[in-house]
C-alpha cells in the first residue's frame, strides 16, 4: 500500500486497488484489471497507462490513442460507468475498479442503440475518434440522467433533477473529443436518436 | 446559360439530417463504432519493440555526440540508432525522409536518433535520457513580406507555373474606375488527423512488412524499396484503416522509415506511433502565407485587372511551394492578370499538402477581396460574382467541361434566404451579438491518376460473389464503399454481391488518396475491371465456370495527357456569424454549402466530407493558428489543446447540397472530387460575414477577438 503511487483514479475513495496490487519490484505491480467483465491479472510497468495496458497487453485496440494527453478524448473508455480518459490513468491504479471499452459496448453481439445510431446517421469517417465518441456518449447521457449539469444547462433548472438532452446540451458535453474529420453534426444527430 | 439554370432546387438534395436517400452504409462502418477495425499501430507480433523518436533541441546546426548511455541502462532497452549506427538509405527527391544519415539538423524536432526498447514505457524513458550534443548554427525561422530570400519559383505545387501574365495588369489596373487593393495574411496550418502517424514494420527472409498509416501504400512501398536500396516485390505495405490525414499521410513520412530501420537494426519487428507533439515538425504543414490582390473593376463590377501575389515559405530541406495564387487563374474573368509565388526557404520544418493546398489558402484572399470589391461597386456580392463567370478557364483559354458556379450561387442564396440582405455592415443586433452574413465561392481542379484494378468472379455456396481489388485507400472518405458500388454497378448486380478489398500493395497498384482524386482514379480501373469482367461472363454465356473467372485492367493509357477542357467543381459556401460586441467572440451560427461536383455516387459519404471540409474551414477561419517561435525555430502550439481544432460546441447548423451535374468528359464514374472543396472558400464567407456583422475587415486569420477588438474604433457601439 505504501509503494502503491498516489494517482486520481475515476473513484479514488475506493481503496480497492491495494489488495490486488502487491508491488512486485519498485518499478511494476500486479494487478487485477476488470475489462469489459473479464478479469485479467497482469504484471505492469507502474508507468503503464489503462490505454496502454488495454492496447499492448489486452490486444483491447478499441480505445484510441490520439494525444496520449487527455486532449483528445480518443482513449475516452468508462470506469464504473464514468467517462475518462484512459491516457491519463496508471493502469495499476486502477484494480477493483470495471473498465469499459468500445468492444464491451455491444450487448452479445447485437450492437448498442448508439453504434447502430452512429451506422445510420455516418457519425464518423475515418473512424478513429469513433470509440472514444461512443463511450463519451454514452457517459453523458449517464451524466445527464443523474442530474449532473453542464456549462449550458439552464440556471432555472432543478437541481439533480435529470437534464434533457438538447442538441446545445449534447454538443457541449461531447465537446472532449475531438473529430477532425468534423462529423459533429451527424454525432449529435446519432446522440439525439438515441435518446429522443 | 446552361439547363441547371432555372428556378428552385436543380438536384437531388436531401434535406440536412436525413440518413441520406437510403444510399449505403460504409461497409467497414460496423468495425470501426466496435472498435474492430485495426489501424497502423494495432497489429502487436510476437516479440514486439516499441520506438520512441528523439528530436534535435536547436533550430539548425550539427550533432557532435549522443550519449546513450544512461538510455542503454533503462530495463528493457534494446537500442539507440543515431546517425553513427542507422542503416544507411539510399537518395531519394524526398529528403525529409532520409533521417539518421548524417549530422545535420535542418530545422528544430529533425529526429536525431531512435530509442527502441521491450516497452513502450522503457522506449519513451530511454529518449527522454539520450543526451545530444550539438553544434548550432544561426537560424533563419520567420517569413517577413520582404525576406530578401525570396524568389519565384518555376513551378509551384500541383506542377503549376511560378508566375503568370496576361495582358497588361497595371494598365488595365490604373484604368479602372472600381478598385480594390487588400492583403491577407494567415499563420501555418497543421493537418492534425485524429490517428498520429505510425508504422509497424518487420524484415522476414529479406521481406519487408509494414502497416504504415498512409494515403497510399503504393507510393509507401515504391519509396521503401529505393530508400533501403529492396526489389519492391519484396514489401508489403499495408494501409487497411487510416485515421484521417489530410494530405499528412499522402506521403511517406518519417515513421515508416525509422520503423523499418529499427525494425532491421533489432531484428525484431517494431512499433513506432509518433507523439503528437512531434507531428507539427515531421509530417507537414500548410505554410503561412501573405497574399497582396489587387482587383480593379468596371463601375458594373465586371474585373478588366486582377493581380494576385503570393508570399510563402518553404523549407531548407525540401522545397514546397503553396499555390495559393493559382485560383484566380481559373475563376472569373480577367483580360489583364498577375499571379505570382515568391518564397524563401528558411530553417524550419517543411511544408506539405493540407487539405486543398494552394485553393483553401488562395481562395480566403479572392473570396475576400471579391467581398470587398462588391462593397466598393455596391454591388450585391453574390450578382457580383455572377456577372464575373467565364465559360473558359482565363489563364488556358480551354472551355470548362462544366462550370455551375452560377447555380451554386443562386441555389445557396435560395436556401440560406439571402434575398433581401441588407448590405450594410452593422445592420443586424441581438443584444450585445452582432449579426452578419458573408458569401464566397469554392473551386477545385480535377485530378485524375491511372491506377489498376482486378475483378473475379467465383461460385460460392449461395450462388456468383464477385471479388475486386485495387490498392485505394479509405482514410475516412468512404472510398471502400462507392469502390463497391462502383463495381456493382458495371457489374449489373446487388452490392450484396460484391467484395471489396482495398489498401495493401499485395492488391494492384493505384494513386494515393489525394486531390480528390481517389473515387474518379480508382473508381475508373474499378469499372473498366468490372466491365471486363462482365463481358467474359457473358462469353460463358452468364455462367461463373467452377474454376472462376478474372480480370485486370489498368487505367494507364485511358486518363488523358492532355485534356480539351478545363475540369473543376465550384461550390458556392454561405455563413452566417455572431460577434459579441463585448467580447469579441465570433461563432458561426449556419453553414451553408451548395456544390457543382459532377455526379455524387454516395449522398451518405458525399454530404459527410462536404460537411467535414466546411468544418475544418470554420477552424482555419477562427481558431487555428501557429506562430513560429524566432528564437527556438519551431511552432509554439504543437499539441491540441494550443492548436484548436473545431470542437462539437463549435458546429452548430452546417447543411450540404449538391446540384445534378452531368458531364460527359470526365471519367466513367462521372464524378470530379469532393474530399477537399469543403473548405475551400469556408474561411472567406465566415469572414465575409464578420465584416458584414461588425464593419471590421480583420484581413489576418485566424479571425480571433483580439484583432476584432483591438481594431480601430473596436466594436464599441
Amino acid at each position: 500500500m505504501a509503494a502503491h503511487p498516489t494517482q486520481d483514479g475515476p473513484r479514488p475513495s475506493k481503496p480497492s486497488a491495494s489488495p490486488g496490487s502487491p508491488v512486485t519490484s519498485s518499478t511494476s505491480s500486479t494487478v487485477t484489471l476488470h475489462v469489459n467483465g473479464t478479469a485479467h491479472r497482469l504484471t505492469l510497468d507502474n508507468r503503464t497507462t489503462v490505454l496502454d495496458a488495454l492496447r499492448e497487453h489486452l490486444d483491447l485496440t478499441g480505445a484510441k490513442k490520439g494525444c496520449d494527453h487527455g486532449q483528445c478524448g480518443a482513449c475516452t473508455v468508462l470506469a464504473d460507468g464514468r467517462r475518462v480518459n484512459s491516457c491519463l490513468l496508471p493502469a495499476v491504479a486502477l484494480g477493483g475498479v470495471e473498465i469499459t471499452t468500445v468492444e464491451g459496448l455491444a450487448d452479445d453481439g447485437t450492437p448498442h442503440p448508439l453504434q447502430r445510431a452512429f451506422l445510420d446517421r455516418d457519425g464518423f469517417q475515418c473512424g478513429y475518434c469513433t470509440p472514444g465518441q461512443l463511450c463519451s456518449a454514452v457517459g453523458a447521457i449517464a451524466e445527464a440522467a443523474e442530474g449532473r449539469p453542464s456549462h449550458v444547462t439552464p440556471l432555472s433548472a432543478p437541481p439533480g433533477a435529470p437534464v434533457p438532452l438538447s442538441p446545445e446540451e449534447i454538443r457541449e458535453r461531447m465537446s472532449g473529443n475531438l473529430c477532425r474529420c468534423g462529423a459533429y453534426m451527424n454525432i449529435v444527430a446519432a446522440i439525439e436518436d438515441v435518446t429522443r | 446559360m446552361s439547363p441547371a439554370d432555372r428556378d428552385g432546387p436543380t438536384g437531388p438534395a436531401t434535406p440536412a439530417g436525413h440518413p441520406a436517400d437510403g444510399a449505403p452504409v460504409r461497409l467497414e462502418g460496423l468495425l470501426k463504432v466496435t472498435g474492430a477495425a485495426r489501424y497502423a499501430a494495432e497489429h502487436t507480433p510476437p516479440g514486439t519493440a516499441y520506438a520512441w523518436p528523439v528530436p534535435a533541441r536547436v533550430a539548425r546546426g550539427r550533432v557532435v555526440a549522443v550519449d546513450d548511455g544512461r538510455a542503454m541502462a533503462e530495463p528493457g532497452a534494446l537500442a539507440v540508432l543515431t546517425h553513427e549506427n542507422a542503416p544507411r538509405l539510399k537518395e531519394t527527391d524526398d529528403a525529409t525522409l532520409l533521417v539518421l544519415q548524417d549530422d545535420r539538423v535542418p530545422h528544430r524536432g529533425w529526429y536525431v536518433a531512435l530509442a527502441v526498447a521491450r516497452t513502450p514505457e522503457a522506449a519513451r524513458a530511454m529518449a527522454d535520457a539520450v543526451v545530444v550534443s550539438y553544434e548550432p548554427e544561426p537560424h533563419d525561422a520567420v517569413l517577413t513580406p520582404d525576406h530578401p530570400g525570396l524568389y519565384v519559383p518555376d513551378v509551384v505545387n500541383g506542377g503549376f507555373p511560378g508566375s503568370r501574365e496576361r495582358g497588361d495588369f497595371d494598365a488595365a489596373y490604373a484604368a479602372a474606375p472600381v478598385r480594390v487593393d487588400a492583403t491577407y495574411t494567415q499563420t501555418a496550418l497543421h493537418n492534425h488527423p485524429m490517428e498520429p502517424h505510425a508504422s509497424t514494420a518487420r524484415w522476414e527472409d529479406g521481406r519487408l512488412f509494414v502497416h504504415d498509416s498512409s494515403q497510399g501504400a503504393t507510393t509507401v512501398r515504391e519509396t521503401l524499396a529505393g530508400l533501403f536500396g529492396v526489389d519492391k516485390r519484396l514489401i508489403t505495405v499495408v494501409s487497411e484503416h487510416v485515421g484521417g490525414g489530410f494530405g499528412s499521410k499522402g506521403t511517406p513520412r518519417p515513421q515508416v522509415v525509422l520503423a523499418a530501420m529499427a525494425a532491421r537494426h533489432t531484428g525484431l519487428p517494431v512499433k513506432l506511433a509518433l507523439p503528437r507533439a512531434q507531428l507539427a515538425a515531421v509530417v507537414g504543414h500548410r505554410p503561412p502565407v501573405f497574399q497582396r490582390v489587387r482587383l480593379g473593376a468596371g463601375e458594373d463590377g465586371v474585373i478588366r485587372a486582377l493581380a494576385h501575389e503570393v508570399v510563402t515559405r518553404s523549407s531548407a530541406v525540401r522545397e514546397f511551394v503553396e499555390q495559393a495564387a493559382v485560383p484566380s487563374r481559373a475563376m472569373y474573368t480577367s483580360p489583364h492578370s498577375r499571379t505570382v509565388h515568391r518564397a524563401v526557404a528558411l530553417d524550419v520544418p517543411g511544408p506539405s499538402w493540407m487539405r486543398a493546398p494552394g485553393e483553401a489558402s488562395g481562395m480566403y484572399a479572392l473570396e475576400c477581396a471579391m467581398d470587398e470589391l462588391a462593397c466598393a461597386a455596391g454591388l450585391d456580392p453574390v450578382e457580383l460574382r455572377i456577372r464575373n463567370d467565364t465559360a473558359t478557364e482565363p489563364d488556358s483559354g480551354k472551355p470548362y467541361s462544366s462550370r455551375h458556379l452560377v447555380e451554386c450561387l443562386r441555389e445557396g442564396a435560395r436556401r440560406f434566404g439571402w434575398a433581401g440582405r441588407d448590405p450594410r455592415p452593422r445592420s443586424r443586433a441581438e443584444g450585445r451579438l452582432l449579426l452578419g452574413t458573408g458569401v464566397a465561392a469554392a473551386y477545385y481542379p480535377v485530378y485524375l491518376a491511372p491506377s489498376r484494378a482486378r475483378a473475379r468472379a467465383e461460385r460460392t455456396a449461395d450462388g456468383v460473389r464477385f471479388l475486386v481489388g485495387t490498392d485505394a485507400t479509405d482514410i475516412g472518405t468512404g472510398a471502400r464503399t462507392v469502390l463497391a458500388q462502383i463495381a456493382a454497378e458495371a457489374l449489373g448486380v446487388p452490392l450484396e454481391r460484391v467484395g471489396i478489398e482495398i489498401g495493401s500493395t499485395d492488391l494492384p497498384a493505384a494513386s494515393l488518396a489525394g486531390g480528390s482524386s481517389g473515387t474518379a482514379s480508382w473508381g475508373w480501373a474499378v469499372h473498366k475491371a468490372c466491365r471486363a469482367l462482365g463481358g467474359l461472363l457473358a462469353e460463358h454465356g452468364g455462367t461463373v465456370p467452377p474454376e472462376g473467372l478474372a480480370t485486370t485492367a489498368d487505367t494507364a493509357d485511358d486518363v488523358p495527357a492532355e485534356p480539351r477542357h478545363a475540369k473543376a467543381a465550384f461550390g458556392a459556401h454561405f455563413a452566417e456569424a455572431e460577434v459579441d460586441a463585448d467580447t469579441g467572440e465570433t461563432r458561426v451560427r449556419r453553414l451553408l454549402g451548395v456544390y457543382a461536383a459532377g455526379r455524387i455516387l454516395n449522398a451518405r459519404t458525399a454530404r459527410s466530407q462536404f460537411v467535414g471540409g466546411m468544418v475544418m474551414g470554420l477552424g482555419m477561419a477562427l481558431l487555428e493558428g501557429s506562430t513560429m517561435d524566432p528564437r527556438f525555430g519551431d511552432f509554439a502550439e504543437r499539441d491540441l489543446a494550443s492548436y484548436h481544432v473545431p470542437a462539437c460546441a463549435d458546429v452548430r447548423d452546417v447543411e450540404a447540397h449538391w446540384i445534378a451535374e452531368d458531364d460527359p468528359h470526365l471519367n466513367p464514374v462521372g464524378g470530379k472530387g469532393i474530399g477537399e472543396i469543403g473548405i475551400v472558400g469556408t474561411a472567406a464567407a465566415i469572414a465575409n460575414a464578420v465584416h458584414h456583422a461588425t464593419g471590421v475587415r480583420v484581413r489576418d486569420l485566424p479571425i480571433t477577438p483580439d484583432k476584432l477588438l483591438g481594431a480601430a474604433g473596436g466594436l464599441s457601439r
